[in-house]
C-alpha cells in the first residue's frame, strides 16, 4: 500500500525540494495514510540515504542542508495531524544549542539542529552570541539531555569552557551532556575541558549525539 | 615591468561595483555600534532596524577622503611597509590556537613561547616586511589576550605588526601600548607602527565590536585594515563574482563609518575571501578559488585607488607535506601578481588553526620566488648577448665572465638550503633529510641567530602597568603576576 507516495516522499528528500514534500504531505493526509508512517516509510528513509551518501563522499553539505529543509516542511504539515490521532513520534533526547558568546557564526550550529530535528531530537536552537549562564539555564528549563555549544572562531572557542563551567555551577553535570562543534575544535579540547565528546560534522553531532543517549 | 594578474574584465568589473552599491541600499547594512549608527545617521543614511540604507553620494564622499597610501614603520621610526600602488609585502596569518610541534609533529594548544618563536622566526626572514600576533596564547590571561600577544610581539620585534583586537574596549588599551613604545599618541599618529584588522560579520553585518574598532581606529589616526569574509556558498553568494559582491559592500559600508569618524584616516580594503568547502564545512585557504577571490577583490580595491589587503599563504594539509607546498606556492604567486599591497597567511596549516615556524620558513622560499616573478625580466645592460658571446665565444664560458659573476645574484633568487638542488649523493650523505628535518634544522639556525631588540626599561615598564591596569578592570585573576 502507498508504496509509490512513500517512494515519491523518499525522493523528495533526496532532491532537497521542500515543496514537492509539503505537498505528499497533505496528498497522505487525503489518502488516510497515518502520518507516523509517513514520516518512518516515506521521509526518513529519504534522509538516511542523504546520510549514506554524504558519508560516502557523493553528496554535498547543500545536499543535506536542503534535505533537512524537505524533512522540516513535511514534519511540520504531518505533527499537527499526529498530535490530533494521540500518536508521537519518539523524542529521541531535548538538546540544547547554540553559538557561544562573542561569536555569531551560525552555519555548523544550524545544520547540527537540522540534521538532529530531522532525525527525531526535541532542538531548542538559542541562537548565536549566547552568553554562557543561558546554555546552563534554558538546559535546566527544559530538563535537556545535551548541550551543544559551537565556537568558529579561534578566540572565542575559549568561552566553550565557560558554558562547561557554568553547566557545572548550575549542577547540571555530568547528566546532561556537553558536546561541542567549531573548525578550531579537536578532541583533546573537548577532553580538557571536560566536555563529553566533539563533531566533526552534522552526521558526527547526530551520532555522537544518539551513542550519548544509548539511541 | 611588474607582471599584472587581472581576473576582472571592465565590464564584470562595472557590474560588481554597480550591485555593491546596490546591496547597500537595499537590503542595506546591519550596524550595531551607537558611535556609528549616530556617524551614518547624521551623514543622511536611513537607519530602521539596525539596518543602515546607505546612499551611494555618501560612498564617493568617503571614498574620496581616504588616503591613497601610507606606511607602517618600523621600532626605529623609518617607513617599512608601504600600502598602496602595486607594492607587495607578505606577513605571517594570525590568531592560530594550535602549533604544529616540531618535536612531536602534534597540533596541541598555543603558548606565549610559541608565539615567541615564531616572532623570532619572521623578523630573521627578509620576506616578511610585518610582524602578526600570530597566534592566541593560551598560558596568558584570557581577559587580556589580545593586549598580551600584541606586547609580546612588540617585546621581540622591531618591524611593523599587523594586529586585531578580541573586543571593542581593548583596542584603545592596545593603542595605548603602541603608544607608549613610540613616544606617545601623536607620534604613533604620525608614524604608525601597527595595523589593526577590523572584521565585519557576513553578510552585511558590522557587529558592535567591529564597527566600534573602526570608529575609535579612525579617530586614534592609527590604521585599520577591513577583513571581511565571504564565504562563498555558505554566507555569501556561492559564485565568485557574487561573493566579490558582497565583499566590496562590506568594505564599502566600513570605510564610510570609519571616514565619517575621522576623514583621511588610513584604511585598507582587505580580507580573508574564500570559498566554502562543501565536504567538510571548513574554509579552504588553500583553494585556487580562495586565491582567485583575493585577486578578485583586491582588484576592486585598485579600482576605488585604495591600499589592499589578502589572507593568501595558508594551507588546508595537516603537516608540511606537498599538499601545504603546493597550496602556499600557487596562492602566493596569484596574490603577488595581483599586487596586494598586505598577503597574511605564510605559516598556517589546518585552515586557519594551526602556526608552524617551519612552514614560515618554508613560505618564505615561496614568497621569494613570487617576489622574483615580480621583478620581471629586463636587460641588465644594452646588449643582452651578443656582447657576452663576443668574450665567451664558441667555448661557451660563461661561468669565467665577469657579467656573470656580476649579475647572478640579481638574476636568480638564491635559496636556502631548505630548498635541495643538491645531488642525490650530498643528499644521501647529509642524512637523506626530508624537507621537514630541513626546514628544522632552517629554523634552528633563525632562532639562535636571532638577537631581541634592546628595549629601555621605562617602555618595559609602562607596558606592564596597562596590562596589570587592564586585567585588574577585566577581574582577571592572573593581574597581579603579570
Amino acid at each position: 500500500m502507498h508504496d509509490d507516495l512513500f517512494r515519491a516522499m523518499r525522493d523528495s528528500i533526496v532532491d532537497g525540494d521542500p515543496e514537492v514534500a509539503a505537498r505528499l504531505s497533505r496528498d497522505s493526509i487525503a489518502l488516510g495514510v497515518p502520518p507516523l508512517e509517513a514520516i518512518n516509510r516515506g521521509f526518513v528513509a529519504g534522509l538516511t540515504h542523504v546520510g549514506e551518501q554524504f558519508a560516502a563522499g557523493e553528496f554535498f553539505l547543500p545536499d543535506l542542508v536542503l534535505a533537512g529543509e524537505a524533512m522540516k516542511a513535511a514534519v511540520a504539515i504531518l505533527e499537527p495531524e499526529m498530535k490530533k490521532s494521540g500518536a508521537q513520534r519518539e523524542v529521541l533526547g531535548t538538546v540544547v544549542l547554540g553559538t557561544v558568546q562573542g561569536d555569531i557564526h551560525e552555519i555548523g550550529k544550524t545544520l547540527v539542529g537540522t540534521m538532529l530535528t530531522a532525525s527525531g531530537f526535541a532542538v531548542h536552537d538559542l541562537g548565536v552570541n549566547v552568553p554562557f549562564e543561558t546554555f546552563a539555564a534554558k538546559a535546566r528549563e527544559l530538563g535537556a539531555d545535551i548541550v551543544g555549544v559551537s565556537a568558529l572562531l579561534t578566540t572565542t572557542m575559549t568561552g566553550q569552557k565557560d558554558v562547561a563551567e557554568a553547566l557545572e555551577r548550575h549542577g547540571l553535570r555530568p547528566r546532561v551532556k556537553l558536546i561541542l562543534g567549531g573548525a578550531p575544535v579537536t578532541h583533546d579540547w573537548a577532553r580538557e575541558i571536560g566536555a563529553d565528546g566533539y563533531g566533526e560534522d552534522a552526521l558526527a553531532a547526530l551520532s555522537l549525539a544518539r551513542t550519548l543517549l544509548g539511541k | 615591468m611588474q607582471p599584472k594578474l587581472e581576473l576582472l574584465d571592465g565590464e564584470l568589473l562595472e557590474k560588481i561595483l554597480g550591485e555593491a552599491y546596490t546591496l547597500l541600499a537595499e537590503p542595506g547594512i546591519r550596524v550595531q555600534a551607537a558611535d556609528a549608527v549616530e556617524l551614518l545617521s547624521a551623514a543622511g543614511a536611513r537607519i530602521e532596524n539596525g539596518v543602515a540604507r546607505i546612499p551611494e553620494a555618501l560612498v564617493r564622499r568617503a571614498l574620496s577622503s581616504a588616503p591613497r597610501e601610507f606606511f607602517l614603520h618600523n621600532r626605529a621610526g623609518e617607513p617599512a611597509v608601504r600600502y598602496g600602488g602595486d607594492a607587495v609585502h607578505f606577513d605571517p596569518g594570525s590568531s592560530c590556537v594550535h602549533i604544529l610541534d616540531p618535536q612531536t609533529m602534534q597540533h596541541r594548544m598555543t603558548r606565549t613561547a610559541d608565539l615567541e618563536r615564531l616572532v623570532q622566526v619572521a623578523e630573521m626572514l627578509p620576506q616578511y616586511t610585518a610582524q602578526s600576533t600570530a597566534v592566541v596564547c593560551n598560558d596568558a590571561p584570557q581577559e587580556i589576550g589580545d593586549l598580551w600577544r600584541l606586547h609580546v610581539v612588540l617585546r621581540h620585534s622591531g618591524k611593523p605588526v599587523v594586529t586585531g583586537a578580541f573586543s571593542a574596549h581593548t583596542a584603545p588599551a592596545m593603542i595605548d601600548l603602541l603608544a607608549a613604545d613610540c613616544g606617545g599618541r601623536a607620534a604613533l599618529k604620525a608614524r604608525p607602527r601597527a595595523i589593526f584588522d577590523v572584521c565585519p560579520s557576513p553578510p552585511l553585518n558590522w557587529s558592535d565590536f567591529a564597527a566600534q574598532n573602526l570608529v575609535d581606529l579612525a579617530r586614534a589616526g592609527v590604521p585599520a585594515e577591513i577583513i571581511s569574509v565571504p564565504m562563498a556558498g555558505a554566507t555569501a553568494p556561492v559564485t565568485l563574482a557574487g561573493a566579490v559582491v558582497q565583499h566590496a559592500a562590506e568594505c564599502l559600508a566600513g570605510i564610510v563609518i570609519h571616514q565619517l569618524a575621522q576623514p583621511g584616516a588610513p584604511v585598507v580594503w582587505g580580507g580573508a575571501p574564500a570559498i566554502f568547502d562543501m565536504r567538510t564545512g571548513i574554509t579552504p585557504m588553500g583553494a585556487i578559488e580562495t586565491a582567485m577571490l583575493n585577486a578578485a577583490c583586491s582588484q576592486i580595491g585598485k579600482h576605488f585607488g585604495l591600499p589592499t589587503h589578502g589572507y593568501l599563504g595558508g594551507s588546508d594539509a595537516k603537516i608540511l607535506d606537498a599538499q601545504a607546498g603546493m597550496e602556499t606556492s600557487s596562492a602566493v604567486l596569484l596574490g603577488a601578481l595581483a599586487g596586494i599591497n598586505m598577503i597574511s597567511g605564510a605559516g598556517m596549516l589546518d585552515s586557519l588553526a594551526c602556526h608552524s615556524a617551519e612552514k614560515l620558513a618554508l613560505d618564505a622560499e615561496a614568497i621569494a620566488a613570487a617576489q622574483r616573478v615580480l621583478q620581471g625580466i629586463s636587460p641588465r645592460g644594452d646588449s643582452l648577448a651578443t656582447a657576452m658571446f663576443a668574450q665567451a665565444g664558441f667555448a661557451g664560458e660563461f661561468l669565467k665572465l665577469p657579467e656573470t659573476r656580476r649579475l647572478f645574484r640579481t638574476e636568480q633568487h638564491l635559496p636556502s638550503h631548505l630548498i635541495d638542488r643538491g645531488t642525490l649523493h650530498s643528499w644521501e650523505q647529509g642524512g637523506s633529510q626530508d624537507l621537514f628535518a630541513r626546514a628544522r634544522a632552517r629554523v634552528n639556525e633563525l632562532v639562535a641567530a636571532y638577537k631581541r631588540p634592546e628595549l629601555p626599561k621605562q617602555i618595559e615598564s609602562e607596558w606592564k602597568a596597562i596590562l596589570q591596569e587592564q586585567a585588574r578592570r577585566a577581574g582577571s585573576q592572573q593581574a597581579a603576576g603579570l
